[in-house]
């Protein structure tokens, strides 16, 4: 099937006028499919962090959202091990007229606010919630161990 | 709307067997206006309430639409906004008139705003495209072509919002709230926005979840669970009143359900018991399979151990401890003589007994109520075989003989009422078994005795093999015990549901609401 003009421009756009710290190139073969890096934002626990995602269009995009997953070993309470992240607007509020730009700008901005109240990893949030400075800990040295090249 | 409690002729009508046959209920109606005397004293009865009957109405759609349009028009009226404002208001306030009209005259912005209503003169979304306009959904910028936009003015094309909206009805199910497709803004798609971008299949849909959707949102209501069925119960008791009381419904097709929970008929059971019962069920039928006689727990960490070989000395796969399967004690104060238990009396191995005893008692317990209860679902299902197989005989009499169809009728009669009564016992067996024993307890299982046995009996009679001869006899018998049959579930139920509003009956375990 043709690519709709949405996703042609939009990643036209992508290519042509990043967002800052945030990467994403579509496979040769399947123009839906895209290798997206996001670095760990300034004073983040992941911070000098390159975490590397996977961004998927489904047919029905952009009237259902894109799904992405962490591909990089990451510690924070809205993603889970399997790298699926728990964010509003990939959920109920998705709205078609986001776009892949705004939802990677959304997941940089999880990354500088975790939120332990609205958890995916449970074990990740009570740790967040008894004692911050001991996950941030944690989250720095996981990025530091999975997340630098 | 048609009115109605139940009454004795309806408890024949319908069962969780519905499904393995077909009631013809005009076969009833003739047979009752034959006007047979064993019969008759139940019929009279009809009017007075019983215990265990509730108010309760039929509501068909037509109703449920008349009642919506109702209150839209009511508050329309009132607020002074359109008549698809009101909807879109009511339901965000799930149809509670009084408190939207009240929080609305507080401040109406606050609740115009929650509800995603635009107050502005009724214009139409079709709208023309703005200069430089692009659709924020396809990419689309050509100056021409339908676009639609609501109130806040969020411009879409018109393409891209009949997507979106059959998005949203055909494949999400919404109704109660289709926003604006920009992100963040909480305008309520209208009706007439609906209806000027959507195909009428889709329209009729997201009507139909409407419906749906103010039925689900109103306490007093509750869809009827039979397939194909298009009505709803009304029944204004509180929620909260279901732990004491049972509130049977049946709709007037026939379908004779629980309004509190849903599911089928479960008197006398309340539903937090039922819910409780159910789970305990789904929990413990596998347990309840492998333990048999040839297994037993392990006395340290309860895992159940099967002895497979004619040694004594048993070790717990799981926690390894070391025990006679004897005496159930510890093996290490066997010493030498494992090959003859000699310790059976030893204070350690009768701890370990007692705590078996117990745990084995409790599985047991719970065993004698679930056979009980299993066994009568069982049994109607075969009562119900045995009825087919009578009736195609009885046909053949017909054809052969000089009976007329109403007088091989009492049959079908007979199975419904058996049916019924079986489903009545196989709920006394769950209230049972979280019953505390007393004094009360004991005319409980009295009365649960007699129905049993009176159940027991009119199916051994329809068991009986049909001679020509004796048809008028068997006839009279059956009716008897039908009427006596149907007589004792009164009983039951009578007295099971006055103690309950009574709360004269005492359970181990607290249980909650619906
Ligand atoms: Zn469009
Ligand atoms: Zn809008
Ligand atoms: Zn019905
Ligand atoms: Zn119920
Ligand atoms: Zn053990």
């Amino acid at each position: 099937m043709a690519l709709p003009k949405r996703i042609i421009k939009e990643t036209e756009r992508l290519l042509a006028d990043p967002a800052p710290g945030i990467s994403a190139i579509p496979h040769e073969d399947n123009l839906r499919y895209f290798d997206v890096i996001i670095e760990g934002p300034n004073q983040s626990p992941f911070e000098g962090g390159v975490f590397k995602l996977e961004l998927f269009l489904p047919e029905d995009y952009p009237m259902a959202p894109p799904k992405v997953r962490f591909m990089t070993k990451i510690y924070h309470p809205n993603i889970d091990k399997l790298g699926r992240i728990c964010l509003d607007i990939l959920k109920d509020k998705w709205s078609p007229a986001l776009q892949i730009r705004t939802v990677l700008l959304s997941i940089q901005a999880l990354l500088s606010s975790p939120n332990p109240d609205d958890p995916l990893a449970n074990d990740v949030a009570q740790h967040w919630k008894e004692n911050e400075n001991n996950a941030i800990q944690t989250a720095q040295e996981w990025t530091r161990k999975y997340a630098t090249a | 709307m048609s009115s109605g409690s139940l009454s004795d002729d309806d408890f024949a009508g319908s069962s969780d067997f519905d499904e393995e046959y077909d009631s013809d209920d005009g076969s009833d109606m003739e047979y009752e206006q034959a006007g047979d005397v064993g019969f008759s004293d139940m019929i009279t009865e009809k009017q007075r309430k019983k215990a265990y009957e509730v108010d309760f109405s039929v509501m068909p759609l037509a109703d449920i639409l008349s009642a919506q349009s109702s209150a839209s028009n009511h508050v329309a009226g009132i607020l002074g906004v359109t008549l698809d404002q009101a909807a879109t208001l009511l339901r965000a306030f799930k149809w509670n008139k009084e408190r939207l009209v009240e929080r609305y005259m507080d401040n109406p912005q606050e609740i115009l705003d929650q509800a995603g209503v635009v107050l502005e003169e009724d214009v139409s979304p079709v709208v023309k495209r703005p200069k430089g306009f692009v659709c924020m959904i396809c990419f689309d910028d050509s100056s021409s072509g339908p676009a639609l936009a609501l109130r806040c003015h969020h411009v879409f094309c018109q393409p891209c919002y009949e997507h979106y909206l059959t998005q949203k009805i055909v494949e999400e199910g919404e109704s109660r709230k289709i926003l604006c497709p920009e992100s963040g803004c909480n305008v309520v798609v209208n009706e007439q926005t609906i209806k000027k971008a959507v195909p009428q299949a889709v329209l009729d849909k997201y009507r139909k979840l409407q419906d749906r959707a103010y039925v689900a949102d109103l306490d007093i209501l509750r869809w009827c669970p039979a397939p194909n069925c298009e009505n709803a119960i009304e029944c204004r008791l509180p929620y909260s009143s279901f732990t004491s009381i049972v509130p049977t419904v049946m709709c007037s097709c026939g379908y004779k359900f629980c309004f509190g929970c849903g599911l089928g008929d479960h008197q006398p059971a309340p539903c937090g018991l039922v819910k409780m019962w159910q789970k305990k069920c789904a929990d413990d039928s596998e347990t309840a399979n492998w333990i048999s006689a040839h297994t037993k727990e392990c006395g340290k960490c309860q895992s159940t151990i099967e002895k497979n070989g004619g040694c004594n000395h048993m070790t717990c796969r799981k926690c390894k401890y070391e025990f006679c399967w004897v005496c159930m004690g510890p093996w290490s104060e066997h010493g030498t003589s494992w090959y003859n238990c000699n310790r059976f009396e030893e204070s350690s191995s009768t701890d370990a007994r007692d705590q078996q005893a117990k745990s084995r008692a409790s599985l047991e317990r719970y065993l004698h109520y679930y056979n009980r209860f299993a066994n009568h679902e069982h049994s109607a299902k075969l009562d119900r075989d045995l009825y087919t197989k009578t009736e195609k005989k009885m046909e053949e009499m017909q054809r052969t003989s000089d009976l007329s169809w109403i007088e091989v009728q009492f049959l079908k009669k007979a199975v419904d009422v058996l049916t019924s009564c079986r489903m009545t016992l196989r709920w006394t067996y769950a209230f049972a078994f979280y019953l505390a024993k007393n004094n009360i307890t004991e005319l409980f299982e009295d009365n649960q005795r007699d129905l049993e046995v009176a159940v027991e009996a009119l199916s051994e009679l329809l068991e009986k093999p049909i001679e020509r001869e004796k048809i008028a006899e068997l006839r009279q018998q059956v009716l008897d015990k039908t009427v006596y049959v149907g007589s004792r579930r009164e009983v039951v139920l009578e007295d099971t549901a006055k103690g309950l509003a009574e709360g004269r009956w005492e359970f181990f375990t607290e249980f909650a609401k619906v």
